[in-house]
């Protein structure tokens, strides 16, 4: 076999029990790699006084002009398959919503309708940590270009635990409604 | 010469494990295949939970706690093991990134294979998420909430996803989704992307030596039973988990959020991706002249097809005429310019024109093997000692220009494999008393195949042998990098003191001339 009489040299010489020994001991610190990241260094989520309030719905600002009747006139002047007794123009109003909490100011945002022809519901989601205990909630919304001020406000006295999250909904039939589930 | 920084720290690391496991076992040699082989452990094992896991929003966490604590010694331990080799994937797809990178395999005609291996490293960081998201414990809800809040900074989402994650919002439908993801899509996705990864590769191997499988599976089993994964508590909506003990190699990002918006987590994360895919530009490195094939002197044997290691040359009907069957071609965005192909083509044979001109079938317009035999002779004609030695080197390996002296000579090829056999026989045939071949780190060639090769050939188990009736004992086959110069200069002085007494016992005619 011309391969026997051939000078090979192998990079490392052969040791075997040395080598298992090493190898055992890589793969050892390859392990403690995995197992350590695998779930250290642990992260803190929320302090000890610390809750968290979450404001979090979606709403569709109204219509910002409102539907108009046609007239006998207009309607005669479509094809008789379109005659659609009122006019509604697609667009929304942005929603304006302020949260205080204890008078101080905790989430203001003006939040335009999306999509291509601003007639689309916004979603409305803050959330932040605030101290554990007792607080006055005021939340107030406007939806209407065509109200001044707010159209819809609430005030509350709350009382949160550490680490719940107290979150805030809102429908257009109870308005702010607070769910505060806990286990 | 000079090696870059980060090429040291390989080539140490290099060294460490060769010591360790020898090269036929050093992993990081086998980096891509043991990254399949993880995955492998990850698909067996997570079809075996997947028989017990129950995917709803009730079910989900007990079933895991069934698997984890009811039949740990089955379940459990395929849970852990499905845990763990998706963390060891990560070190190895980052080990394997680092060690291309360092070794400079990432730009010239490698770029397609950089450019389709980093969008791996978040088709794995994903599926690893939604592994997660499926335990339905307090970890799942945190990634739930981080990633709907990372989804919500995307344009196409505008704050909808995070709703879904308040009290009241889940739904079994949301399981639905995850295991379609995760059990499906994503893997599919990875197993296309893997595919391309390799597309510009030939004999690709995905299955690491039986022993460091082994290895490998021992130490992830002896991990699973010693420290098995364990649940956090129960997702629950309505409560913010007070500490996480999260998996870093999965969920580093979300960590983030803490204080950084959003959007500019998508900055930074699509940015570093973006530029490591940019990086065979930003530091570019123009590949040589590639091959060329000359028809005149190829009779379509295809034993340069078998050796590319880039699947540059292909099989095609003849198209000159002659009387073979094939030639070849080569295809030059994918050729390595590494001329292993002039290395195994038998027309390289010094032999067949000893006055003429030496044309080859494929030849390296930088380095044609006309050239290799000139620069040969030339060598040995200029050494003055007692001794003639040649020490044929590739680029990649120890700098053998450094090894000159009265009685040795190197020449430097782009890589060994582009020396033919027979081009030894030739220099001992020309009066050289030995012949040294060296090229990268025995498994670690540059160019894949070329130490491999070379190794095979002279041995002759590989097409073009070294024939048997050569001069075996005055050849040697060496490797290294550059650390191991002082090495290789040793085994060279010993390699000397054997041709000196091969010398004294059959003196060879060193002016014999073919």
């Amino acid at each position: 076999m011309p391969g026997r009489r051939f000078n090979i040299v192998p990079t490392h010489k052969d040791n075997k029990p040395l080598r298992y020994l090493l190898q055992a001991l890589n793969y050892s610190l390859f392990m403690g790699i995995v197992w350590y990241f695998a779930s250290a260094p642990a992260v803190r989520l929320i302090d000890e006084d610390e809750a968290k309030l979450t404001i979090a719905f979606a709403h569709a600002g109204q219509l910002r002009e409102p539907c108009r009747m046609l007239s006998q006139e207009e309607l005669n002047k479509l094809a008789p398959n379109m005659r659609k007794l009122d006019d509604c123009p697609r667009e929304r109003s942005p929603v304006l919503i302020e949260a205080e909490l204890d008078g101080e100011p905790f989430y203001k945002a003006e939040l335009p309708p999306p999509g291509l022809f601003g007639d689309g519901g916004v979603d409305v989601f803050y959330s932040a940590k605030i101290p554990a205990g007792e607080h006055r909630l005021s939340l107030k919304m406007n939806d209407s270009v065509r109200i001044e001020g707010f159209n819809h406000q609430f005030e509350q006295l709350v009382s949160i635990e550490h680490a719940q999250i107290l979150l805030i909904v809102f429908n257009s039939k109870q308005g702010f409604v607070i769910k505060q589930e806990l286990n | 010469m000079i090696i870059n920084p980060l090429k040291r720290v390989y080539l140490a690391l290099e060294s460490w494990f060769n010591f360790s496991f020898g090269t036929e076992w050093n992993p990081l040699y086998h980096l891509g295949t043991l990254s399949f082989f993880l995955f492998w452990i990850i698909l067996v094992s997570g079809i075996y939970l997947f028989i017990p896991f129950h995917g709803s929003l009730e079910g989900a966490h007990a079933s895991v706690e069934w698997i984890t604590h009811e039949q740990w010694y089955a379940a459990g331990v395929m849970r852990s093991l499905h845990r763990y080799a998706s963390d060891a994937v990560v070190v190895t797809v980052l080990l394997h990134l680092f060690k291309e990178f360092a070794s400079g395999r990432y730009r010239g005609f490698r770029w397609f294979s950089w450019v389709t291996g980093i969008p791996n490293l978040w088709m794995i960081v994903t599926l690893g998420i939604t592994g997660y998201w499926l335990v339905w414990d307090e970890m799942a809800q945190y990634i739930a909430v981080g990633s709907a809040q990372l989804m919500d900074a995307l344009p196409i989402f505008s704050g909808a996803m995070t709703r879904n994650f308040v009290s009241g919002g889940m739904t079994d439908r949301f399981f639905i989704l995850i295991e379609f993801l995760h059990l499906l899509g994503q893997p599919m996705l990875l197993m296309f992307m893997l595919w391309l990864h390799v597309k510009r590769l030939s004999n690709v191997n995905i299955n690491p030596p039986r022993g460091l499988a082994a290895g490998t599976f021992i130490a992830l089993l002896a991990l699973s039973l010693i420290a098995p994964a364990m649940s956090h508590a129960p997702a629950d909506l309505s409560r913010v988990p007070i500490e996480i003990r999260i998996d870093w190699f999965y969920l580093n990002v979300y960590p983030l959020l803490e204080i950084l918006p959003p959007r500019q987590i998508w900055m930074l994360t699509t940015g570093v991706t973006l530029l490591l895919m940019m990086v065979p530009w930003l530091l570019p490195k123009k590949d040589g002249p590639k091959a060329v094939v000359d028809l005149d002197n190829c009779n379509g044997c295809g034993i340069c097809f078998e050796d590319c290691p880039f699947d540059a040359i292909t099989m095609q009907a003849r198209t000159d005429g002659a009387r073979y069957e094939h030639e070849v071609t080569v295809d030059a965005d994918l050729c390595g310019a590494c001329g292993i192909c002039a290395g195994s083509c038998p027309a390289s044979n010094p032999f067949r024109t000893p006055r003429g001109h030496l044309n080859t079938g494929i030849d390296m317009p930088q380095l044609r093997a006309n050239d290799m035999r000139e620069m040969t002779r030339e060598a040995i004609d200029s050494m003055s000692g007692d001794l003639k030695i040649l020490v044929f080197g590739c680029e990649h390996g120890i700098d053998v220009d450094r090894m000159n002296g009265d009685d040795t000579r190197g020449i430097k090829l782009i890589c060994s494999g582009m020396l033919p056999p027979t081009l030894v026989e030739y220099a001992l045939k020309q009066g050289a008393d030995g012949v040294m071949v060296t090229g990268c780190r025995q498994n670690d060639c540059y160019y894949r195949f070329g130490n491999r090769w070379t190794r095979l050939r002279f041995a002759g188990e590989r097409k073009p042998g070294l024939r048997a009736r050569a001069e075996h004992d005055r050849i040697l086959v060496h490797g290294g990098a550059e650390p191991d110069a002082p090495q290789i200069r040793q085994d060279l002085d010993a390699f000397r003191q054997r041709l000196r007494e091969l010398n004294q016992s059959a003196p060879v005619d060193a002016g014999e001339t073919v």
